[in-house]
């Protein structure tokens, strides 16, 4: 078993308001140091398979068919062994 | 002529389309859920607003796996007219039958307002009962109106005359001002801006009719 932490964000070149909001929060509350804030989406998702390729492939078959509009976003994600 | 209003889990202005339809176009019109596996009979299709499963992981994303939507695309790719208003248009994007994708607005606000469009192509099976460039005023009332294409995709729909409408003054940050789009084949529409709610003067405005019985004028030839 395979435990996918799979991590979509807005392309750099997509505007991502909602990050920009809380970058102003942050910027209003004295968080002067903040200088960037990118929001995106986290997905953990056990999968059973063999052998980290397999697991890989279903990540990436997931992540084309449902997890990620590739029109605006990507994605990265780790893959960990996990016991059944 | 017999159309179809899809209701999914989570529409909203499912009604408002259902009441255009059969009190201001005269014409007969279902409710379909979107668990129903086929359409036929219907000579066209209209996929309303609202936030369809609760707009969870994107707008539209979901939508887009009910069982409805295997017919939906059928009817597309039949030339049949099929037309999506706001969530409408986002489950059209998602489900790849329009180009491009609605991103939350600039201003992270849900804006809820009459908006004057231009008519940038009344040579569609939509729109053709309106002036060439003609000012509507339409309704819009959405958090993720934000029409985002690459520029790619931005010179193939201006090549193929595919943007419909614009806004006048542009609401939520969409890329060059696009309000509505048309697929390459021209049969299918999607807009975030309400026609359905610009029917009858007693909403405001009537502006929105045009559309209708454009689409009627269409199916009846």
């Amino acid at each position: 078993m395979y435990l996918a932490q799979i991590y979509v964000h807005h392309k750099a070149s997509i505007l991502d308001p909602q990050g920009e909001a809380v970058l102003n929060a942050l910027q209003r509350l004295g968080y002067d140091k903040v200088d960037a804030v990118k929001q995106g989406k986290y997905f953990e998702v056990n999968i059973q398979a063999d052998s980290e390729d397999e697991a890989s492939k279903v990540v990436n078959d997931i992540a084309k068919d449902l997890l990620v509009n590739h029109n605006m976003e990507s994605f990265e994600f780790d893959l960990k062994e996990v016991a059944k | 002529m017999k159309f179809a209003v899809i209701s999914f889990p989570g529409s909203n202005c499912d009604m408002d389309m259902y009441y255009a339809v059969r009190d201001s176009l005269n014409e007969d019109v279902d409710l379909v859920t979107s668990d129903a596996t086929n359409l036929d009979g219907y000579d066209g299709v209209l996929i309303p607003g609202g936030f369809s499963y609760g707009d969870y992981l994107r707008s539209g994303a979901v939508a887009r796996f009910a069982p409805v939507m295997e017919s939906v695309k059928e009817m597309a790719a039949e030339g049949k007219p099929v037309l999506g208003v706001c969530n409408g248009f986002q489950i059209l994007t998602e489900a790849n039958l329009l180009p491009g994708s609605l991103q939350h607005n600039t201003s992270m606000e849900f804006i809820s307002d009459w908006s004057k469009l231009r008519v940038q192509n009344n040579d569609t099976m939509f729109t053709d009962q309106y002036e060439e460039s003609e000012v509507i005023d339409i309704p819009i009332a959405h958090g993720e109106g934000n029409y985002y294409c690459d520029d790619e995709t931005l010179a193939q729909l201006k090549a193929n005359d595919q943007i419909v409408f614009t806004y006048e003054d542009n609401p939520n940050g969409s890329c060059d001002n696009i309000a509505g789009v048309v697929n390459e084949q021209g049969n299918v529409l999607g807009m975030m801006p309400h026609p359905e709610r610009a029917v009858e003067s007693i909403l405001g405005g009537t502006d929105g009719l045009k559309l209708f019985k454009s689409l009627l004028n269409h199916v009846r030839s």
